[in-house]
């Protein structure tokens, strides 16, 4: 996806995230109930501009983690801290985008990507502001539409906007593309890409297709129960991985295919890799 | 229309001929800006200044003659009646005066008492109802918005609250008239009360269930923003009310009216609900019709009133 504006570039906070022990467990819904205990003891660092990709299998609590983060919810223990300094409720440092546009319906493009603006931004520089990254996301053109009169594609390219036009230092995006086409969801990596390029904040992303993790992120972080645990025990991080090559990567890499079929096992998907064509592409 | 570098419509060509870049997700950046891709708003979705969409808006001729032929097949069935409550009185006979008088001798008393020296003419006892009516109307309606938010979006508010409004709006708008005037007596305030008591439980209801249903995905995503407490309320759950608040404000229109008449029915002496029993009392069959008719055509242009009123606020949704 092309950008068709010259994007001013800002100086930009990117904070680094520290995830220490944490664990949440949901009180039991009924009583008699058990408590349910989603993750814990998860520990994760992340530097400062970072791309780090969370996978793992559904309800495995990868979009609780996101919620800890963003301070939607409380972690039940540990605590998770942002710059150093630890999240209590919604944090303004960062920002969240939703698997759903989650746009306003009577606002229009503009207007939505507004509510993201700081509190006391002035006026006409949020104003600037706002055409700025719509034009950042393609949607220059369409700043007067509302939600309803656009593709799924270019409402979540708004709700992108909205998330950026926070400043925020960590950006947090729960399936920003899980509910788009393939085609659209490929163009949408190369936006977030070249978004990231250009306001280079710290992004973790949760997201369910190993090979968009491997596509954007500088490391893949895979979470799940401990092998052989019962499927009521709290999910943790298995492993992390560092992805090799500069971005924009090549989708067709061998590297990237031998990770993606290791996540896969990783993630209980027999892969049907054969490690051969591998190893003859490392030779050439 | 053919959408640019749209899948099925033909070559995919730039505007010189060229094959479209753009098209290519590994391509990063397109020779050409193409501004509006395949994801482009559906065709047929076209933004006038105004932001509505053109799609929904026929042409203008068709829309003006589609109005009239609307306007015109409503007052069908009106001048049927009216020709047959003619008929019915003065040409055949079938009712006498006393009975059901005909539409000409109600107006007729209309004329005589817009006319008359002595007493209240006609348009006090319009002017007087409508005045009751509309202070009622915005007394009800605030105080049904404020409690319906409350109960809408207070888990407490609801448990304290819901159960014990509930019940009061089950009384009966005649059984609230003793208690008033022994309370308030007998004035205008009492009057007012009434009114305002019919138009406050629509509104409450609408507001706070309405309230209560909105996406809790478009609440969450505005707490996500720094949103909370009022500003909240404002930017996100009353917008989103917003549909259903107006219906209420419209039941709530329609109920001051019923209650205007409980109220005007006992201990009065101005207004269309006393000329209404005033006239019972008397005998005066032509001057019940013509408080009828009058009470009818008032509610209905006041409701046609806050349905352009609505039909403005709702441009948006």
């Amino acid at each position: 996806m092309a950008i068709t504006a010259p994007i001013t570039v800002r100086s930009h906070p990117a904070h680094p995230v520290a995830v220490r022990g944490v664990g949440r467990t949901f009180p039991p819904r009924d009583r008699g109930g058990r408590a349910k205990a989603v993750l814990a003891d998860v520990d994760l660092d992340i530097a400062a501009g970072e791309i780090v990709a969370l996978i793992g299998a559904s309800g495995c609590g990868k979009s609780t983690l996101l919620r800890q983060v963003s301070g939607l919810d409380a972690p039940t223990a540990g605590q998770i801290l942002i710059d150093g300094t630890p999240v209590a409720g919604i944090d303004d440092r960062c920002a969240v985008a939703f698997q759903e546009p989650r746009l306003l319906p009577w606002r229009t493009l503009a207007q939505n990507v507004a509510i993201g603006l700081p509190r006391g931004t002035d006026r006409t520089a949020g104003a600037q502001r706002v055409t700025e990254l719509l034009e950042l996301v393609g949607l220059g053109e369409c700043t007067g539409y509302r939600p309803r009169q656009v593709s799924g594609g270019m409402a979540q390219r708004a709700s992108l906007a909205r998330a950026l036009a926070r400043n925020p230092g960590v950006l947090v995006l729960d399936e920003p593309f899980g509910a788009l086409d393939a085609l659209t969801r490929l163009k949408m990596q190369d936006l977030l890409l070249e978004v990231h390029a250009a306001e280079p904040t710290t992004v973790l992303l949760v997201t369910h297709d190993v090979d968009e993790a491997l596509y954007l992120a500088d490391r893949v972080v895979l979470l799940g129960r401990p092998d052989g645990a019962p499927t009521s025990a709290p999910a943790g991080v298995r492993s992390v991985v560092t992805v090799p090559g500069a971005r924009p990567r090549d989708r067709a890499d061998a590297q990237l295919a031998l990770l993606r079929a290791q996540l896969l096992e990783g993630l209980g998907v027999p892969s049907h890799h054969v490690a051969h064509d591998a190893d003859a592409h490392h030779s050439i | 229309m053919t959408i640019p570098g749209s899948i099925g419509t033909g070559p995919v060509v730039d505007r010189h001929g060229k094959p479209l870049r753009a098209l290519n997700q590994f391509d990063a950046r397109a020779e050409e800006p193409v501004a509006v891709q395949d994801d482009a708003p559906p065709a047929e979705v076209l933004v006038t200044e105004h932001g509505t969409a053109a799609v929904e808006r026929p042409r203008p001729g068709s829309r003006a003659s589609g109005r009239v032929r609307r306007i015109g097949l409503s007052l069908v069935v009106p001048v049927l009646l009216l020709v047959a409550w003619h008929v019915a009185t003065e040409v055949t006979g079938t009712f006498a005066s006393y009975e059901l008088p005909s539409p000409g001798s109600v107006v007729a008393a209309g004329v005589e008492l817009a006319t008359r020296e002595n007493g209240p003419t006609f348009f006090t006892h319009i002017q007087i109802s409508v005045q009751r009516v509309l202070i009622g109307f915005v007394i009800g309606s605030v105080t049904g918005l404020a409690v319906g938010a409350l109960v809408g979006l207070s888990r407490l508010a609801d448990g304290l609250l819901a159960g014990t409004v509930g019940a009061v709006r089950a009384v009966p708008s005649l059984g609230w008239v003793p208690l008033l005037v022994l309370w308030i007596g007998i004035n205008e305030d009492s009057k007012v009360l009434l009114v305002a008591i019919g138009a406050f439980f629509p509104v409450y209801t609408t507001v706070a269930s309405a309230l209560r249903h909105v996406d809790p995905h478009l609440v969450e995503a505005g707490r996500a923003y720094g949103l909370r407490g009022t500003s909240l309320l404002l930017r996100v759950q009353l917008p989103a009310a917003t549909p259903a608040v107006v219906s209420g404000l419209r039941l709530a229109l329609a109920q001051s009216w019923l209650f205007l008449v409980a109220a005007e029915l006992i201990a009065s002496s101005m207004g269309l609900g006393f000329l209404l029993t005033d006239s019972a009392n008397n005998g005066r069959v032509d001057r019940i019709l013509l408080s009828l008719v009058t009470l009818a055509v008032l509610g209905k242009v006041t409701d046609a009133l806050i349905g352009v009123v609505e039909k403005r606020l709702l441009r948006r949704w």
